[in-house]
This record gives structure tokens, sequence and C-alpha cells, in this order.
């Protein structure tokens, strides 16, 4: 749902959900998802209600993915780097599971 | 005492201490009215950690140990009627209750201060388990390795704090409790048949006053003939973005709260008036808890606060009646949570008659020295 | 080898936009020693983000007021001052013993301690909360966070995008769209009419300023190439997983029209939570809509040694900031001995000038585009805490049942006790509070902000560990 006004000078691969994208290197991981379209990012402890990218400055706190095993992270303010794994959708952070 | 008509009772103090008593009154079938103070008030309610807990309170003050015992045998029942009055279920959760301990030196200390708490008490000593590591983990899987053992009290729980605070209010409301906010009482006159209570701009009557104002007690006391020596220790808390459950029982420092939420706190430092948080502080409790459950290392700090407990010279509630004004009554404690269902369906049910019953003169603030004996 | 690296300096700055650059730039003239901290990965704040590697080519498309920007990261960057990026304060606190601050930085998941003698708190604004049926629906976003994306990695959205709200940054992003040949379906202009005579005032130093001259042009470029909706009075967004359609208001006529990408937009406020939980006091302003620290002429806020620049202080734009950044700076150089109070005077006198020069038209912009009542204080269906899901009507429900302020609601519902701590949800609070109790705002208050302001691990925390004993209940 987002596209790109021209070709970055420098493309990497990450994995989000699983799926390998392309993006641009110094992309944060929200303009990763967005131009990958995947939204929802996560849904909600309370009601699971659906959540996307908001305020794309880190003061919201609704872009909450886990990136590369660690769960609750800002994707706006993580910066996509060659290998890593994204996963939208989790409800609540799990530590146990992060250990595995 | 004649009623005043419009009331029978005001209750100085809008907090769990106050609400819990308001409570109780209305369960008598008593015409109630609270006043509390603004919204930035110190209000030690609102920095409370919602443990229901027995377990080592008490060393040395049997009478307070097992006045706590009958508070936490009361729980339940006081939930119970609690969601009947307000449809709003607190949460309380009754399994038990731990303290763990970071070395072989704070082992024995909880070992000797079980065996005191079982001297003074005898037999009416309640259950307490001293427990090793290996026992532990079957009851608290994400346990750490630093930790060499700790105590569990079956007696013990936690509730949530929040709706434990929504429920009474609503249950208040729904009775006809007349909750006064913004209402800081300057000034208590005893007159002819009870007392006149001077708000900014507005004088009440009342037959009986009950003072649960916290720290604003000390103030207040004197003026019915009374005396709260009371100080401020400040507590901070830490509490965690929201995580699977991990943890099943409260420990007394580090529980999970239903929303998924830790909390962590059992700070103490002396400070009369000033709720800030330290990060000194904060980062020794921070310490402890990864100490303790090595996996909340990557949990996040969403919040801190801090608020005041309320501790009297010996750190026991103070019950008082008034010798020279007898319509007026004092309560104050630090473990409001705790003592929530004892001031609700005893110690309300002994105001609402009037007397404060013998067995509760251990409590008065006559036992502290410097009070004056004419009181 | 290595030296160890210092963690003392004499003035400790957060934030690398405008105030800040500008601030460490001065600062570093009068021999101090400083310290500037970002949390992005390059230093330029919003206004200027990822100027110094932006992959757009084209330069008219974000146009010049952006890379303006650029000489001041190089100035910033050159000036002497170190600067780390990446860098998130989670915390000051003052030590009212030794008069020194502490300041926590988390960088790379692991906490830092730093001392200084004075701190410049300059973090910019945030969008101002706007609160509307559907807001929290995947697709829509604020228009800040899109333009954020135009300037960091040229990424645009693409299908039905609409732009909605008031402010002169959503005819910006319009113009940067129509230049990018990025197809826009409407822009609902929310602005009340209302406000053209509340604003009629101000109009005289409107008309010769630097914003009337920019936004005739811009407004006219907007006008050819976007479609714009006047007269908005509501919005609604739908949609089951993610936005699909937008329903809204224009006197008694509602239509629907679908939509992709909703980019909301109605002004921006400072950003309060650091001063805050450092203990700095704020009032309201009825003007502007928001808390903003109470300051002396040095940008002194009323904690003694701690500074406020730029938009953190009260939105003035990025020139303002620049020169607030100089001003505070300065004054703490005063402070610190190493500027003569005749000699800084002689500056603040020119420095003040040239504020008022920039600050010219500002108070039309204020009065023009204040935004409406119902987008601030919304119907009682609307999620307002959007962390804790708690709607409009709980608030005011919770104000009649006696909750005196923010404090006690957030005891009752939750708001405010999220992750974002208030940031989203605080102006809305207080608002409602105020308007369902007949009080100010000021009388109302704000959420009591506390630190750690941005989250930092309970591991990261534990390693700041120090050599003291914290007394334990048990």
């Amino acid at each position: 749902m987002f596209r790109r006004l021209c070709e970055p000078t420098l493309s990497i691969t990450v994995y989000i959900d699983g799926r390998e994208v392309r993006v641009a290197d110094g992309d944060s991981v929200s303009t990763a998802l967005l131009c990958a379209g995947n939204l929802p990012v996560r849904r909600t402890s309370v009601t699971s209600a659906p959540r996307g990218i908001y305020c794309g400055m880190g003061v919201c706190f609704d872009c909450l993915v886990t990136i590369d095993g660690e769960g609750n992270r800002q994707a706006c303010l993580t910066t996509a780097r060659e290998g890593m794994t994204v996963k939208t959708g989790s409800g609540r952070r799990s530590l146990s599971a992060e250990t595995l | 005492m004649i009623s005043s008509g419009e009331r029978d009772f005001v209750v100085i103090g809008g907090g769990v201490v106050g609400m819990c008593i308001a409570f109780g009154l209305i369960r008598k079938g008593l015409k109630v009215t609270v006043l509390d103070e603004g919204d930035r008030a110190l209000r030690a309610s609102r920095g409370n950690f919602a443990l229901v807990w027995l377990h080592t309170k008490g060393i040395g003050t049997p009478e307070y140990s097992k006045w706590t015992r009958r508070s936490v045998s009361l729980w339940k029942q006081f939930a119970d009627e609690l969601k009947a009055a307000s449809s709003i279920d607190v949460g309380l959760e009754q399994r038990g209750g731990f303290l763990l301990c970071l070395s072989e030196e704070e082992l024995q200390g909880r070992i000797r201060a079980r065996g005191q708490l079982q001297h003074e008490l005898g037999e009416d000593h309640h259950p307490l388990e001293i427990l090793r590591r290996n026992q532990l983990a079957a009851m608290l899987p994400a346990l750490g390795p630093e930790v060499v053992g700790g105590s569990f009290c079956p007696l013990d729980g936690h509730v949530n704090a929040l709706r434990l605070f929504g429920a009474l209010h609503r249950a208040c409301e729904l009775r006809g409790v007349v909750y006064r906010p913004n209402s800081t009482v300057e000034r208590i006159t005893p007159v002819q048949n009870g007392f006149e209570v001077q708000l900014p701009g507005e004088k009440l009557s009342t037959p009986r006053i009950v003072l649960a104002a916290g720290l604003g007690n000390a103030n207040l006391a004197p003026m019915v003939g009374m005396s709260a020596p009371v100080r401020g220790e400040r507590g901070q808390i830490i509490v965690t973005e929201r995580l699977d459950r991990f943890l099943d029982y409260p420990v007394g420092n580090v529980r999970q709260t239903d929303e998924g939420g830790v909390m962590i706190g059992a700070s103490k430092e002396d400070a009369d008036f000033d709720t800030l948080t330290s990060t000194p502080v904060l980062a020794d409790l921070a310490s402890d808890a990864v100490r303790m459950f090595p996996v909340l290392s990557r949990a996040r700090v969403v919040r801190t606060w801090s608020a005041l407990r309320v501790l009297s010279p010996d750190e026991c509630p103070i019950y008082d009646q008034s010798k020279v004004y007898p319509g007026a009554f004092l309560v104050t404690c630090h473990s409001g949570i705790t003592l929530a269902a004892a001031h609700a369906l005893d110690l309300a049910a002994d105001l609402a008659e009037g007397l404060l019953p013998r067995r509760l003169d251990i409590f008065s603030a006559r036992r502290f020295s410097n009070v004056p004996t004419v009181m | 080898m290595g030296e160890v690296e210092t963690t003392d300096f004499d003035l400790l700055i957060v934030g690398a936009g405008p105030a800040g650059m500008a601030a460490a730039v001065e600062a570093v003239t009068h021999g101090l020693t400083v310290a500037l901290f970002d949390e992005g990965s390059n230093a330029g704040g919003q206004i200027y983000r990822n100027v110094s590697i932006s992959p757009i080519s084209d330069k008219k498309i974000l146009g010049e007021d952006y890379f303006y920007g650029a000489r001041l990261v190089a100035d910033a960057s050159s000036c002497g001052a170190r600067v780390v990026t990446g860098a998130t304060v989670w915390m000051v606190e003052r030590h009212a013993e030794t008069s020194l601050f502490s300041v926590g930085v988390l960088q790379a998941g692991s906490a830092k301690l730093y001392s200084a003698r004075g701190v410049l708190i300059a973090t910019g604004a945030l969008e101002r909360p706007f609160p509307i049926n559907g807001w929290t629906l995947p697709g829509v976003m604020t228009a800040g966070a899109a333009q954020s994306m135009l300037k960091a990695s040229g990424a645009v959205p693409e299908g039905k995008v609409v732009l909605a709200g008031t402010g002169p940054l959503i005819y910006l992003l319009a113009a940067q769209f129509a230049r990018g040949q990025v197809p826009v379906a409407a822009l609902l202009d929310t602005t009340p009419y209302a406000n053209l005579w509340k604003a009629f005032a101000h109009l005289p130093g409107f008309l010769v300023s630097a914003y009337f001259r920019k936004g005739v042009g811009l407004l006219r470029e907007v006008g050819r190439s976007t479609r714009i909706i006047r007269g908005v009075t509501s919005l609604k967004a739908t949609g089951s997983e993610r936005l699909e359609a937008i329903t809204f208001e224009v006197g008694a006529r509602r239509r629907t029209i679908a939509a992709d990408t909703m980019l909301l937009h109605q002004g921006v406020v400072p950003q309060v939570n650091l001063a805050m939980a450092a203990g700095c006091r704020h009032s309201w302003s009825a003007e502007r809509l928001a808390f903003e620290p109470d300051l002396d002429q040095g940008c002194r806020s009323s904690v003694p040694g701690l500074f406020i620049a730029g938009d953190t202080g009260g939105i003035g734009g990025a020139l303002a900031a620049e020169i607030s950044g100089t001003i505070a700076a300065l004054h703490f150089a005063r402070d610190m001995g190493k500027v003569a109070t005749s000699v800084c005077d002689l500056k603040a006198r020119s420095l003040k000038d040239d504020m008022k020069k920039v600050l010219r038209g500002r108070s039309f912009i204020d009065a023009f585009y204040k935004p409406a009542e119902v987008f601030r204080m919304p119907a009682d269906d609307v999620v307002v805490c959007r962390c804790e899901e708690v709607h409009a009507g709980e608030v005011r429900a919770a104000a009649v049942r006696g909750a005196q302020g923010p404090n006690q609601t957030k005891t009752f519902l939750r708001t405010g006790m999220g992750p974002c701590q208030g940031r989203l949800c605080g102006l809305t609070v207080t608002e409602l509070m105020a308007r369902t109790l007949d009080k100010t705002p000021n009388e109302i208050g704000y959420f009591h902000i506390r630190n750690p302001v941005k989250p930092i691990t309970l591991g990261a925390l534990a390693g700041l560990k120090g050599d003291g004993e914290t007394r334990r209940l048990f």
C-alpha cells in the first residue's frame, strides 16, 4: 500500500512473516511493512482490535512487532537490516517463547 | 447519638480505607458522606501493590498478625459482597504467596522470622512453609538460579486494585453514599450533638465522624481529642508491558496482574511528602526482580510511580475512639488492601454500633509513649 | 589503548532538531563541553528528518525549506559537540544536593547514565491527537508519518489516499504529493469557518509574514492539483481489518468515499513528557490548546539548570526553534560564567528581534487553524486512549462520578497507563474533563508523568544498579 518514488540505491532482504521482501537499506521496519502491504501489524491485548502504523515516530506504540525474536519492538524506530526477521500479529508478548 | 437526619457519619478520606469503612457503614443501613481531596492529593491508596498479605506480618506484635489473619480470611466474602453490590469482579486470587531469598543468609533470616512468629502466636499460628529452591520450582517455573529458597503462605493472594477501587466507588454510589471530591477538610469543631466539619466555603454537620485521611490524620486528629502520629514512607513501583502469563502466584515484591503487566516494588525510604521516583531505587528494584525471574530482563518498563505508605511508629494500625468526643473515630494503617475486608465487614460494624470493642484497645494511639494519657 | 569516553558534560542536549543543533553550536563557541543526543539514526529531528541522506534526488518535491536543514546538520556535526545518534534519553533527574543532572540514555538496548551541569530539552513536537471513529484502524496514519516516510525513504501511499484535518502541514504534504505525482482522492479540510473571524485580529501581522507569502503560493498550488472539500464537520473511518471507507459531513450533507489510506493532521503540540517527569511546571495555553512549560526569557524552566527550547517550549516552527536553541545556550553559558551578562543581554536582544520576525504571522496561524471542538472532545463512542481502548464516554462518566482530574481517571479507567504514557490521549482527557466539570484545562491539570519516559528493559535498568542499597520491605 506504499510504493517508492525512485528505486533505492541499495536493497536488502528482510523476512516478514516468513516472506522474503526487498527493502531499501536504511528503511525503518514500519516503512518495510507498509511497502510490503502487511496490515494489520498486530492485534491489541484488550479487544484484539487490528492496528497498523499510526504516528511513524515512536510515540503511539501501535507498531509493535517481533523483530529477530524480540517481541513488542517499535517498527518505526527500528532500521531494517539484512536478514532481519519480522513477525506481525502477536498478542501479548511471550517472554518464554522468546527464550526458546 | 441523634442522627442529624441528613447523615449518620462523615468519613474523611476517599482512599481504600475510607471507602471500605463507608461500604461497611452502609451495610448497616447508615447514611454516609465521604469527603475526598482533589486530583493530585497524596493518595496512599493509589500506590498500593494490591497484595492480600498475611505471611510474616506482625512479627513482634501478635495481635496485628491475628487481625491481619482475620481480614485475610474474610476477603473472599468481601469480594463476593462487592461483586453483588457493584457488578464488578475485583479479581481476587488467593492461592498463596511467596517471599523469595537470594542468599542463604536471607533464607536463614526467613527461617528465624517464621520461628519467632510461631513462638509468639502459639496455637494460633497460621500456615507458613519454608521451601528450598527445588520445591519452589514447580510452582514458580520461571525462577532464576540465584534464588536459594523462600517462604510460602497459602492464605495470601492478590487482587486487581483498580477494579477494587471501581467496585468500592460503584457499590457506595449505588447504595447512596454521598461522595464529595475536592473537599479538603479545614477544621473539625466538636459541637452539641456531634461535629461541624469546615470545608472551603461550606460547613457540614454530622453526629459521628471517621478520620481515614492517611497522613492528613495527623492534623485532624487533635481537633477531636485524638492523636495520629503517622509518617510517610515512600515506596516506588515499576510496571512492565503486558506479558503472557508466566507468574501464577504473587511474590511480595513481584506480581503479575491479571492484565499481564508485572508490578515490581517493595522499596522503602523516609519521605514525608515527596512522591518522586528515582533511578537508583528503581535500578535496585529491577535488579532484584531480574535475579528472581531472569526472563524479566527483556521486559520493558511502561511506567513507574511512587506513593507514601502511612506508618505509625510501630507500623501497626491505629484504631481509636476519642475519649473526649466519643463520636469521633480514627482509622489508619499501611496495609489498606489486606485489611480492607476487616475494615468493611468487622470494624465498620463496631463503628456503626458507636463503640470500639476492648479487643481493639491495643491498636489505640495511647500505646505510643509520647501520646498524652489524658486522651 | 583508547580513552574511556567521558559521560560528564557542561551541557547535555536532548534532541538534535533545529533547536538542539543550534544550541550545540552556540554552547561550543562559549567553550562549554556539549553532548547532543538524538533517538533517530541521523541528526535533523522530525522536520529535517534524514536530510543528510535523503534519497529523493528531485529537491523540488520536498521544497527548499527542508534542505536548509542540511546546513544546520553539517554545522552541528562539526562544531565539536559530541553528537550521539540512536540514543534514546529516558530520564532527566536533578539532584538537589549537587545541582547536577543525571541523564539516562539507552543505546542498542543498554542503559548508561550521563551527568551534566545543565540540560536542554529540545525534543520537539508530536501530532495533536485526532480522535475520530475508526482512527485506530490500520491504514489511518498521521500526515507527519507519511511525510517522514517521504523524506526518509521516498515512499508514498498507493491507492485511494485521503488527507483530512487542518493546518499548514496538511497543505504542504498535499503539495509534496502533487509534485511527486501521487494521486490524492480528496483533502477534507476541517478548518472551522468561524476561525476566520476569530483570526481576523491577527491578520495584519500575518499579511507581512513569510507564512503568508509561502502560504498563498502553497494554497494555490494545492488548489490546482487536489480536490479540496472545505467545512468538514465530522469524520468517520470504517473498515473491518483495515480502512475501507471514510464518511464525512459538510453541513447537513453526509457522504462516504472509498479510501485505502487516511492521513490525519490537526496541528502539532509540544512533547512534554521528559520535561514534566523532570519536574518542570507547565501551564495550559488557550491559544494553542496545549500544555507548555513555564519559561523565562532565557528559556529557563522552573527547574534550575534545565532549559527548554524549540517546539517543546511552545510550537513556533523550525526557524523559531533554531533561535530559541541559541538563546537557551547563550543564557546557560552566562549562568556558567562563560559570557558576561552585558554581552549576553546584547546578543539576546538581537536574537529576540530575530525571533519576532520569524514568529510574525504565527498568531494568525494558531487562530485560523485552531482545531474544532468535535475533533478534540469527541462523541462518547470514540476511543480516546488507544493503548487501553477507553472511550470518551467513559471519561465523561468518570468525571461525573467524582474523578476530579486525569490522575483519578487513570485509576478508574486506566487511561494514560499504557506505553504511550498519555502522549496520544492526555490532551483529550484533560479537555474532556474540563468541559464536563466546567473548569479550565489548567485547573484540571495533566497526567502525572514519571521516568522512564521511553521504554527501557528491566535488564538495562538493573544494569544501572549502583553501590547504594535501597531498603526493602521484606
